[in-house]
């Protein structure tokens, strides 16, 4: 037992309810649910987004603080690793778009073990590279895959990754375990395998648990639910499609209403939904936006090439040497003290 | 700081992906469509299960049905009610909804839901 994560699941289960609830048939806050918070949590998320991220525009860049991966341009005759090191804008662009596509830095990542007893060893740990990336890439797929539900017509892309992401076909039909339809996505069950992973990694290897906050736990929880109640909607317990994408089109043609016939699970679903976008500005998730701004990465490591001035360098009120000695030099040649200038050269 | 401009630029764009959905719908509105019912399905009343259900379970029934079919060569289906069906698409099902383009198509193209069920059925009304 952990608080940190008890907190975190108890916190996301008591949301879930509050929506199910609410909706239920006599509870009537559907118009809540379906309609006033989903437009709260919307202008949240693009209002908090933007002001975190002019924040850190405002913040100070004082000096090339590039991780080194490898041999900085140098001598003619030494080979410099060109992405690694950068010392080019385009080289920049390409390191970052490596690290933003496929998180290099994350397959760095190693291990220490001390081998027989005495000896330390670093070994590749590539299981939290590989979780990061299937999460990532499965919750990219489902989010624009669940566009078609918010664009009319459906564009060609989304099609296009409905029929990729569908490709494995897997009906299960016995006279007491019937799944499979509509056609399985892959995604939302990497997603949820995936979330599980990372969740379960942060509970089992002490190093992680100890440095484990509620705040990394919530967001998990939070996608676990949202996976785990829409593969539920999809596979289990149907819903209504048709009434579910009137709601959501309603949202984004600003035209809402709620039709009959949505279920709670669907308004509990886009509750959660809505408090991840809500609390998305103000919590770690928004290494979405600062993975782009991390100055360890996108900058040129070239300080043997350009000076690199302090940008809020003032100008400095200075008195020199000379000034001063112009300001006492009879009184110092009477004290005996050494001058540059003599007296008489001055005349 | 020098970034600001880029920063900046990079948000613009940001927001302008996130909001794709409000401004591709812009000035469009997208009701539900409307299902016609052919004479026979009206004057049917009920589909061989309660429409609350066929509504959300029809593509289970349907390939429940293909599984009894093909695999056990079982061709009744009784429903809740106890009355007899063929289990057939072609027969059964697309006798009452002769309209497919009017039915089937109109919620799935909502949807954006392709069955492969007129990958095989083409008797289907407009098939030949």
């Amino acid at each position: 037992m952990n608080k940190n994560y008890m907190v975190s699941l108890i916190a996301v289960i008591v949301l879930f309810l509050i929506a199910y609830v609410g909706t239920q048939q006599g509870a009537g806050l559907q118009v809540l649910f379906g309609i006033i918070v989903p437009y709260l949590a919307i202008i949240l998320f693009v209002v908090g987004f933007a002001r975190r991220v002019m924040g850190w525009s405002r913040s100070a860049v004082p000096f090339r603080i590039t991780t080194t991966c490898g041999q900085q341009s140098s001598l003619p005759w030494f080979k410099q690793a060109k992405i690694d090191n950068p010392s080019s804008t385009l080289a920049v662009i390409i390191r970052m778009f490596l690290e933003i596509v496929c998180f290099r830095s994350l397959f760095r990542n190693t291990r220490m073990r001390l081998s027989g007893g005495t000896r330390m060893t670093h070994q590749m740990e590539l299981f939290l590279w590989i979780g990061a990336l299937a999460f990532h890439y499965a919750f990219f797929a489902v989010v624009v895959r669940h566009l078609r539900f918010f664009t009319e017509p459906v564009p060609i892309f989304v099609t296009l990754l409905e029929q990729v992401d569908g490709f494995m076909r897997i009906e299960v039909l016995y006279d007491i375990v019937q799944a499979g339809l509509p056609g399985v996505y892959m995604s939302g069950l990497v997603l949820l395998a995936a979330v599980l992973y990372l969740f379960l990694r942060r509970v089992f290897i002490p190093q992680v648990r100890y440095i484990s906050l509620a705040a990394d736990f919530f967001p998990l929880f939070l996608i676990v639910g949202i996976a785990l109640s829409g593969i539920f909607m999809r596979y289990f317990a149907k819903v209504d499609i048709v009434a579910i994408k009137e709601l959501t089109m309603g949202l984004v043609t600003f035209r809402p209403s709620v039709p009959e016939g949505v279920s709670a699970v669907f308004f509990a679903h886009m509750f959660l939904v809505s408090i991840l976008l809500a609390y998305f500005p103000f919590s770690k998730l928004m290494h979405l936006g600062g993975v782009f701004l991390s100055p360890t990465r996108n900058m040129t490591g070239n300080t043997r090439q350009v000076r690199h001035v302090n940008p809020w360098n003032y100008p400095v009120k200075v008195h020199t040497y000379d000034e001063y000695e112009d300001d006492f030099r009879e009184k110092m040649v009477e004290a005996g003290l050494p001058v540059v200038k003599m007296p008489e050269e001055q005349a | 700081m020098k970034d600001k401009k880029k920063i900046l630029a990079g948000l613009v764009v940001f927001i302008a992906v996130i909001t794709f959905p409000f401004w591709f719908n812009m000035g469009k509105a997208a009701p539900a469509p409307e299902l016609e019912l052919t004479a026979e399905a009206k004057a049917a009343k009920s589909c061989v299960m309660p429409t609350e259900y066929m509504k959300v379970e029809h593509m289970q029934l349907l390939d429940v049905w293909r599984h009894n079919v093909v695999r056990r060569g079982e061709r009744m289906f009784v429903n809740t009610d106890g009355k007899l069906f063929n289990m057939s698409l072609s027969n059964t099902c697309l006798d009452c909804h002769s309209n497919k383009e009017k039915f089937c198509d109109r919620c799935h193209d909502y949807a954006s839901v392709r069955p492969y069920c007129w990958d095989c059925h083409i008797d289907s009304p407009k098939g030949e």
